[in-house]
């Protein structure tokens, strides 16, 4: 390809900056490739590994209720039941103070606050404070944010050694009183449901929170104006326009922290009690999938079937997350979409 | 600075029978975001079933001194309102006035169609459903459709989504949202500076027919739609003399003296293109 090349100040690209493109095109593609190439890798390493177990068990192992490895009976409806109940517990917690903070994050309660003890002691316009209602809203929602950055075993000693305690004379007194309803059928005895869902609640709030508050700040100004325009309190502003906007990001949201709430493990296999059980009762103790691997993958060790058999749970709490997250995603995708029109 | 007509008494008290006219009566001081000083010194009566103008160049306070008339800017962090509006003869910003109830009687329409993420029909009864109205909400909202030169284009798809519609159609269904809840006044913040010229022509002759029934006051950067919507027509310019940028009145009057024969030097600058 000839092109005139008699200017001065332009010039064709170099052999260097057409290799050098070329390549890192060709290194991302390949990085990219790599990276989907590894999750089928597992998927089908995983899939290949619990074969045994699923012709040996079909699907009863799915809907069997013991877990026996000197007879060799296994089945994960406990533990199916367990991850379920206690991610569904943690969830409604969970978004019930997400959504709040969230709320309290995005709506300027708290900068309103701030600035009006501020005004009283007539600071407000001081250099040093003029910023302060802002900052103290970047403050809290980095302190949320931070909530996700402690390890979950650290969760999970802070459930055994202050939750259960905490709660325990509450639980058993309600227990005894209402011991009709089937939710406080059981005592608490130690580790159970309850303080799985509430430890779980605060490992999944930061979650919900960013990703709602996102959501909420998607909301175009406008709206507010509009409906503040007609006449509305804040109350009916956030209650009949922000939240039905936001609803579908907040859903996404809602969706993504049940994803993980699934698959959490360390805090849950400290705190849930390991009781291959199905009980309604929230203080009962019970078990999920994912703390059923990290209880019995030690002992699966040569024995080939155990393997299978933990691969095979492996495989299914997989499918569970990976359907949950995807929806979530899906979910998260349509609502953006759908904001678009108002901007 | 200030000059207004001399028949108008502003110095009077609202319960004055010569202003027995005047819905709105906006007196203000000194109007401050934070330690900014934004307007100063802008005195305008709204006159009943007319519509009056508010023009100048960027900055000079026009939408700040409209969005006072319904306390819109009480949202904002930092505002300060020193001065007063009266209202139908009270005091709107009185420490014993809710914004709320204010914004009920005194609608707005913005310069960005705003309809909410809802159908058109749920569009036009949000207003009615936060005043907690019960009656023939089919009856409001075709009224109010019609009212907004909408219904027409929009009787057969009542349930679809507001933001469906092209711009034109939002901007003249906010109208229609807005006069759902029959305020008194309807305030204009630049209604046609988002649409196309055929748009903002249905916008314009809506307004003609809407001063009928409700008092109108309009922001516009459009001097010919002050032209040819607006009865009278304040006109407010910057002072950068005080070292910040405080908008201020300059005059008002009816629109035909203000753009043949204005009193102000700034004025005349300004409606001829030739200002700093």
């Amino acid at each position: 390809m000839d092109l005139d090349t008699s200017s001065e100040i332009s010039r064709p690209p170099s052999t260097f900056q057409r290799v050098s493109d070329r390549g890192f095109r060709i290194l991302s593609l390949g990085f990219a490739w790599l990276t989907i190439l590894v999750v089928l890798y597992i998927i089908w390493e995983i899939g290949s590994k619990s074969t045994p177990a699923m012709k040996t068990y079909g699907a009863g192992f799915l809907t069997g209720t013991t877990w026996d490895p000197n007879t060799g009976e296994f089945g994960i409806l406990p533990e199916i039941w367990g991850t379920l109940y206690s991610s569904i517990l943690a969830l409604t917690i969970g978004t019930v103070f997400g959504v709040a903070v969230a709320i309290f994050l995005t709506e300027g309660y708290l900068g309103t606050v701030v600035y009006n003890t501020l005004r009283l002691c007539h600071l407000q316009q001081h250099r040093l404070f003029s910023k302060a209602p802002t900052a103290c809203e970047t403050l809290l929602k980095n302190l949320v944010e931070l909530l996700a950055a402690i390890p979950s075993v650290v969760y999970g000693l802070w459930g055994i050694f202050v939750v259960i305690p905490m709660i325990r004379p509450t639980c058993n007194w309600l227990h005894e009183s209402f011991s009709w309803i089937p939710f406080l059928g059981t005592p608490l005895s130690g580790p159970g449901m309850l303080p799985a869902a509430l430890v779980l609640a605060v490992m999944i709030l930061p979650t919900i929170a960013a990703i709602s508050r996102d959501a909420l700040v998607s909301v175009p100004p406008k709206l507010r104006e509009a409906s503040y325009g007609l006449g509305a309190t804040r109350w009916e502003t956030l209650l009949a326009v922000i939240l039905p906007t936001a609803a579908g990001g907040i859903f996404g949201a809602v969706v993504l922290a049940f994803g993980r709430a699934l698959g959490e493990t360390m805090a849950l296999a400290m705190l849930v009690g390991n009781a291959n059980r199905i009980s309604v009762s929230l203080f009962a103790p019970g078990n999920t999938l994912a703390s059923l691997l990290a209880n019995n993958f030690a002992e699966a060790g040569g024995d080939e079937n155990k393997v299978a058999v933990l691969m095979f749970a492996g495989l299914v709490l997989m499918a569970i997350t990976l359907v949950v997250n995807m929806i979530g995603a899906l979910i998260l995708q349509r609502a953006t979409r759908g904001l678009k029109g108002l901007n | 600075m200030i000059n207004v007509q001399p028949n108008l008494a502003m110095d009077n008290g609202p319960n004055n029978p010569k202003d027995s006219e005047t819905v709105i009566q906006c007196d203000l001081k000194e109007l401050h975001y934070g330690a900014f000083k934004a307007v100063r010194d802008t005195r305008i009566p709204i006159r009943k079933g007319e519509v009056t103008a508010f023009i100048g160049p960027s900055g000079c306070g026009k939408s700040t001194v409209l969005r006072c008339l319904n306390r819109m800017n009480d949202l904002i962090r930092g505002f300060r309102f020193d001065g007063n509006v009266h209202f139908r003869g009270r005091d709107i910003y009185h420490p014993g006035v809710d914004p709320v109830a204010v914004r009920r009687y005194i609608g707005m329409v913005f310069q960005q169609p705003n309809p909410f993420a809802m159908s058109i029909y749920k569009n036009i009864t949000y207003g009615l459903r936060i005043n907690g109205y019960r009656g023939d909400y089919d009856e409001i909202v075709e009224k109010a459709l019609r009212g907004a030169a909408l219904w027409d284009e929009v009787k057969d798809k009542l349930r679809q989504s507001g933001l469906s519609l092209s711009g034109g159609q939002q901007q003249r269904l906010c109208i229609a949202r807005a006069i759902a809840v029959e305020p008194e006044v309807l305030l204009m913040d630049e209604p046609c500076s988002a649409l196309d010229p055929i748009a903002t022509r249905k916008v314009e002759d809506l307004m003609s027919e809407l001063k009928e029934k409700y008092t109108i006051a309009i922001v516009t950067h459009n001097m010919q739609q002050a032209q040819r919507v607006a009865d009278r027509t304040a006109f407010m310019y910057v002072d950068t003399t005080q070292g910040g940028r405080t908008g201020y009145l300059v005059e008002m009057g009816e629109t035909g003296q203000i753009f043949e024969d204005p009193t102000e030097q700034h004025t005349r600058d300004y409606i001829s293109g030739q200002f700093s």
